[in-house]
């Protein structure tokens, strides 16, 4: 049955480009955990935020519009111009980095040394707030965020693969893109550690902080750096899932995907997140359409991924590729 | 008697310099113990310089002092003939201060030769922009930096193991890497905290065999804790002895031999 592996085929593509954003978001905890052991519970919030200051710089919002029309009386709520995209992605990294350094300058730097749960409380604590901040500058309704990136059926695919299977394979042309710039993000995040001196910094300091003191590396700088990337990720994530789904609240709720993925994929393994991630994507694609769908009722995608962590969390707690956990008695 | 500024001539005929590093009156406490007491004593350019003592007796809290990891609550550190502000233990390696652990610190997920190159980082100059691209200046950099890194792994014949991940090293070895690594930051202060210990006897002797060379090719001014009497004898040109966080003695290793509080202090005589 032909027909039957075509459908196979596409759901399975199809899940590859899903797994992408997971792996980026997952990609984002990894980072942080790695070089502070803070599991920073705020990453999704993060993409919600870098896509709402996206969304509100590109469109000429003031910030806290509403704020400031409350205490004076204005009705003040866009400057009238509009940024073009790149400027606008540029000015967003900029308050991304601006963020790190003040999660680092005004949370984490009381908090050096604490438990890990104290840690991540703290992350929860700025989950909320950065929620709350975000809807207070930009105002919470849903956006939809176009930055030029092309959307719709492929033509090239879906031709092809009609002459193929006679049968035309649906692949969203933003999924492709999507893909392409987080390959492009993980090879530049690569380099970036392998070859620049902060990123032998940033290794050293997620091997071991004693050491890379003592090699005169400033844990502080390296926090904030390692937030800042993070912050850089979760606006590409933010940007990808804007596109698709609208900049709202739901946003920040796929921070809870990535938990599974790093289940799978370790905490601490960047080649990790990004398997993890495409695992899932598929995982989930391919379970709904194979034995959801047909013989369960549907609706699986919400489960499969927790499932297959908790499996995951029995049988190899480490992950696919994260460090062997050894207790020491 | 010493002079401050000339320095003196070693028994075995090396010249020594000027003062390098000097603690003045320093005392450091955790809550109510009391790991140094008011002790005073100078590094000088060149020299070997052992501190000695029985467990306990402060020696590596005055090692983490001069390093910046701990932060005397009185005295004064001065370096290179300047009173240094307090600073973070990555400022003092900045400055060229660099040292090892007694419990080994090494990046454990990472190749000798990687572990040894992070050595290298106080002197990567170029700027994140720049090394993100790639571009000339920091490629050229960055073989600079990795002549450097192999000069000093040859030089402590660890070639052999350059690509191995440190975890697999047995300890013997891991002890040299981390003497690689320091060395490789081309420090003009080495500290190293009980290089030797743990290790069997002809470790040992490859390790006193490094030392003396790094200070006699590279000059570097080296001070370092030690245990092992004999050893001390023969590396160092001048011990300073603590016990319960007091300087119970200083001087040459033959001078500090005959002193009687330091027979006490390693035969446990009682305190009073
Ligand atoms: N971080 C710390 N917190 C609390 N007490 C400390 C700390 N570091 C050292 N001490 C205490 O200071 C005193 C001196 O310890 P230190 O490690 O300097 O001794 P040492 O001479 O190096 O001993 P050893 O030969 O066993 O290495 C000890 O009583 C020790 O318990
Ligand atoms: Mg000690």
């Amino acid at each position: 049955m032909p027909e039957q592996l075509a459908f196979t085929i596409e759901v399975f593509l199809n899940g590859l480009m899903a797994g992408v954003l997971y792996a980026l978001v997952a990609l984002g905890f990894v980072l942080i955990y790695k070089a502070s052991g803070i599991f920073n519970f705020a990453q999704g919030v993060m993409a919600l935020f870098a896509a709402m200051t996206l969304y509100g710089i590109m469109n000429g919002q003031v910030p806290f519009a509403h704020l400031i029309n409350a205490i004076f009386g204005t009705e003040i709520h866009y400057f009238g111009w509009n940024v073009p995209a790149l400027a606008a992605i540029l000015l967003t990294i900029g308050v991304m980095i601006l963020l790190a350094w003040m999660v680092q300058r005004f949370i984490f730097r009381y908090l050096v040394g604490q438990e890990p749960i104290i840690l991540f409380m703290a992350t929860i604590g700025l989950a909320y707030f950065l929620e709350g901040v975000g809807d207070l500058m930009w105002g919470s309704d849903i956006k939809t965020l176009d930055v030029g990136l092309p959307q719709g059926i492929n033509e090239t695919i879906d031709e092809t693969t009609f002459g193929w299977f006679g049968y035309g394979f649906f692949i969203d042309n933003l999924d492709i893109v999507a893909s392409i710039v987080a390959i492009i993000l993980v090879a530049a995040l690569v380099m970036f550690a392998q070859y620049t001196k902060q990123g032998r910094a940033m290794r050293a300091v997620a091997d071991d902080h004693q050491a890379a003191l003592s090699v005169g590396v400033s844990l502080n700088f390296i926090w904030i750096l390692v937030w800042s990337l993070a912050g850089f990720v979760a606006l590409v994530a933010g940007i990808m899932w804007g596109a698709k789904s609208g900049v709202q609240f739901s946003l920040s709720l796929i921070a809870l995907k990535a938990l599974p993925v790093l289940m799978l994929g370790g905490f601490t393994s960047i080649p990790g997140a990004i398997v993890g991630g495409l695992i899932i994507g598929v995982g989930e694609k391919l379970f709904e359409f194979l034995i959801g769908a047909p013989y369960l009722g549907g609706a699986t995608e919400n489960w499969f991924a927790y499932m297959l962590a908790l499996l995951f969390l029995v049988f190899r707690p480490q992950g696919l590729f994260g460090e062997k956990i050894i207790e020491r008695v | 008697m010493l002079d401050q500024t000339e320095g003196y001539t070693t028994e075995d005929g090396r010249k020594i310099g000027g003062v390098v590093m000097e603690m003045r009156n320093i005392t450091l406490r955790f809550g109510g113990v009391e790991a140094i007491k008011d002790i005073s004593f100078d590094i000088r350019e060149g020299e070997i310089r052992a501190i000695i003592g029985p467990n306990g007796a402060g020696k590596s809290s005055m090692l983490n002092v001069i390093s910046g990891f701990y932060v005397p609550q009185e005295g004064q550190v001065f370096y290179k003939g300047a009173p240094r502000p307090p600073m973070k233990p990555y400022q003092v390696a900045q400055q060229g201060i660099a040292r090892t652990f007694q419990n080994i610190a090494l990046f454990e997920g990472m190749s000798v030769l990687d572990n040894v190159m992070t050595g290298r980082l106080t002197h990567m100059k170029t700027g994140l922009f720049s090394q993100s691209f790639w571009l000339g200046k920091a490629e050229k950099e960055e073989t600079e930096n990795r002549e450097v890194a192999e000069k000093i792994i040859d030089f402590l014949e660890i070639q052999a193991i350059r690509k191995t991940p440190v975890s697999r090293l047995p300890y013997g070895l891991k002890k040299r890497v981390e003497l690689a690594r320091a060395l490789a930051a081309e420090p003009s202060l080495l500290l190293l905290d009980e290089p030797m210990a743990g290790m069997n006897v002809e470790e040992k002797e490859d390790m006193s065999r490094f030392i003396l060379d790094v200070n006699d090719e590279f000059g570097t001014t080296i001070a370092l804790i030690e245990h092992d009497m004999g050893v001390v004898m023969d590396l160092s040109d001048r011990v300073v002895v603590m016990d319960y966080g007091k300087k119970i003695g200083d001087g040459t290793p033959s001078e500090v031999r005959g002193n009687q509080a330091v027979i006490d202090a390693y035969l446990g005589v009682a305190h009073d």
